[in-house]
């Protein structure tokens, strides 16, 4: 286990440029590498994509691993997987990160099956710790904790894979900050790959790009609709809200369920995760499934009618009333301002 | 070319506490599900049922596998109350606790024992693991190729057209079988069980087979069998300052928060 060494970043990029997830979880794996003193790796498999090389050192990679292809066009799961495990097999980095997107939660658990390691899906945080195995009496410094939130209720569970390496795991997307720029040493390898290597069992036929699904994830203001929005009307006054406050939607999922905002709106355990300056909840009981999706939010204000609902406490400000009476007011207000500037 | 007719589906199902239902949490970390009421995972009923309407136009045979607890034998006769053919449920004490990696590699040796498919479905995710890892890491082990997140498909001879979620959007892909594909419950809406196949069900036999009937490692399953530990759990902290902005009436609490959202340097772009 000892010659597993290095904290590799598997990148994710639209052809044009890296995905804000990728950056942040580089963000993180910079942080976990200085502390076991290892360099921070990153792969990145694509065609046309030596451009975005410069931004990955920008943001931090000591190396990059690059295949540029044109057999790497279209992300087809069995090619990617198996040179990246080749790579892998080759390199025996100790941490592999994956961005727990439809594409990295295609791919890592084909790589880490072939490698026979484990998996933690969906991780909302990552740290080093240590781990003593009393029943076997063996001790681990310095390994992987993964961190997920857990079935049941308001309860978070630390995953680890002290036995098997690498350890690898699914970041959910939203939870770190992008980092500042700090540019890593950046040595650059060209991955070749042979064709015997090459596998035709999938054909892309089409790719259908809907471009609005980030609008929640790069919103500073967040205006969350409850089921206490009480269906269409109150989805209609909080819309003017989130445009008077420059901001956007979002949603518990009961209101999702009901139809009356799209599933992308959906914040929270199963949706999305969100760190804007301000998070807006509009009769929302404060479900610890809905509040791990705003965790990362710089303020979190509360508008609900009910003073012993569990989103007073997980609020940084409460305003108790009722959104049919506090949000026309508030919107009165905004309006008078807007026109004064 | 291969009739589809003649056509293998293996659908993996499985049971998951109902998620309106309070679950116990062991000392070890593991669900309770003893005490629960199981259902079918919301996506592998999409799943069956996907396979049933193939079943339907082509005549295929439909087999379910589920890896649990002796009660799981509840979700394999609701699917073939729905009309599947044949249900084999695997089920060991030792199996307890197993990870993905384990999980997938017991379904990887029952697969293998039943010898011949075309097409497997899984649900996306379950609800009470909510991995989306089984499916892929089965597929490795079979070493057959995937398509992930599907949200609708046909078969055409020898392959699969289907239509998958991708980030920023859809793929079309073109997939050639044996394959496995995971599908999202938005696929379809699943049919409700009929009285008349409640009854046929009744009289179905579930085959049941423990670890040594799929010849599967025994230290490479259960809790000591997989590579990811639950270490500790713990509950989540998500207080906050929770200042409450008063007021006597609707204005004045307004007219502070207001003040409040300019403090904290929100409002600042926008009034
Ligand atoms: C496995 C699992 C996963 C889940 N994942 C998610 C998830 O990802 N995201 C998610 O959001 N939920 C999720 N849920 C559901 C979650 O547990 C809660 O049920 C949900 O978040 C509650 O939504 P809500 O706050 O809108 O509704 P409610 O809990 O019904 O709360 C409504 C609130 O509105 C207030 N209210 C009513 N009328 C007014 C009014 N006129 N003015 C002001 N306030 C008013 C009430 O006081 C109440 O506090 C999940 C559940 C399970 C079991
Ligand atoms: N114990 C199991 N038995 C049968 N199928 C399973 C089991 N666990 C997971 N699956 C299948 O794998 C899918 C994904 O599960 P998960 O990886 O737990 O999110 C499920 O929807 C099922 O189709």
């Amino acid at each position: 286990m000892k010659d597993y060494s290095g904290v590799w970043v598997y990148a994710e990029h639209d052809g044009n440029a890296i995905s804000r997830s990728t950056l942040e979880i580089m963000g993180k794996g910079r942080e976990l590498a200085s502390r076991l003193g290892v360099e921070l790796s990153v792969v990145l498999f694509g065609y046309g994509v030596s451009d975005l090389v410069e931004t990955l050192i920008e943001y931090g990679a000591d190396n990059v691993y690059v295949s540029d292809d044109e057999r790497l066009k279209y992300y087809k799961t069995l090619n990617y997987a198996k040179l990246l495990t080749e790579l892998i097999r080759r390199h025996r980095p100790e941490i592999v990160l994956f961005a727990a997107s439809y594409k990295g939660r295609d791919l890592a658990p084909r790589v880490a099956a072939s490698l026979r390691t484990g998996l933690t899906a969906n991780c909302i945080d990552l740290d080093i710790g240590d781990f003593e195995d009393r029943e076997k009496g063996e001790r681990f410094e310095k390994i992987l904790y993964q961190i997920v939130p857990a079935y049941g209720g308001n309860v978070v569970a630390t995953i680890i894979t002290p036995y098997h390496r690498p350890q690898i795991a699914t970041v959910r997307p939203g939870n770190f900050q992008v980092p500042e720029k700090f540019p890593g040493k950046g040595k650059v390898f060209q991955i070749n790959f042979g064709s015997e290597d090459w596998d035709d069992d999938v054909e892309v036929l089409e790719v259908e790009r809907d471009e609005e699904d980030s609008k929640l994830e790069k919103a500073r203001v967040i205006v969350g609709v409850g089921v206490g929005a009480r269906g269409s009307e109150g989805v209609k006054i909080l819309k003017r809200l989130a445009e008077a406050l420059g901001g956007t939607l979002g949603a518990t999922r009961p209101v999702v369920d009901a139809g009356l905002l799209p599933h992308e709106c959906m914040i929270g355990e199963t949706g999305k995760v969100v760190r804007p300056e301000l998070y807006l909840a509009c009769g929302i009981s404060g479900a610890a499934h809905h509040m791990i999706g705003v965790r990362g939010a710089k303020v979190i204000i509360a508008i609900n009618k009910d003073p012993k609902s569990p989103i007073c406490e997980a609020a940084d400000y409460i305003v108790i009333g009722d959104i049919f009476e506090v949000v026309p007011k508030l919107l009165e207000k905004l309006g008078k301002h807007g026109d004064a500037l | 070319m291969k009739q589809v007719t003649e056509m293998n589906i293996i659908v993996l199902i499985k049971q998951v506490p109902d998620p309106r239902e309070y679950v116990r949490i062991r000392e070890d970390g593991t669900l309770d599900r003893e005490k629960t009421r199981g259902l079918i995972n919301d996506c592998d009923k999409s799943a069956l049922e996907a396979a049933l309407r193939l079943k339907e136009r082509y005549g295929c045979r439909v087999t379910a596998i589920s890896m649990g607890p002796p009660k799981a034998e509840d979700a394999l006769r609701e699917a073939l109350a729905m009309g599947i053919d044949d249900a084999v449920l695997i089920s060991d004490r030792r199996a307890r606790g197993s990870d993905t990696l384990a999980t997938s590699y017991v379904l990887y040796k029952a697969i293998e024992k039943l010898g011949k498919f075309d097409l497997i479905i899984c649900g996306a995710e379950s609800s009470d693991g909510g991995t989306a890892q089984v499916g892929p890491e089965l597929a490795e082990f079979l070493g057959i190729p995937q398509a992930t997140f599907v949200e609708d498909f046909e078969v055409e001879g020898n392959h699969i057209l289907l239509r998958r979620r991708m980030d920023g959007g859809h793929e079309k892909l073109r997939l050639a079988m044996p394959a496995l594909i995971t599908v999202l419950k938005e696929i379809n809406k699943p049919r409700t069980t009929t009285f008349s196949g409640i009854l046929r069900a009744m009289n179905m036999p579930i085959s049941i087979w423990s670890l040594e009937d799929i010849g599967a490692e025994v230290d490479k399953v259960g809790l000591s069998g997989s590579p990811t530990k639950i270490m500790k759990i713990e509950k989540v902290n998500l207080r906050r300052r929770k200042i409450l902005i008063e007021g006597d009436n609707v204005e004045e609490k307004v007219n502070n928060l207001l003040r409040i959202l300019r403090e904290e340097g929100v409002l600042s772009e926008v009034v």
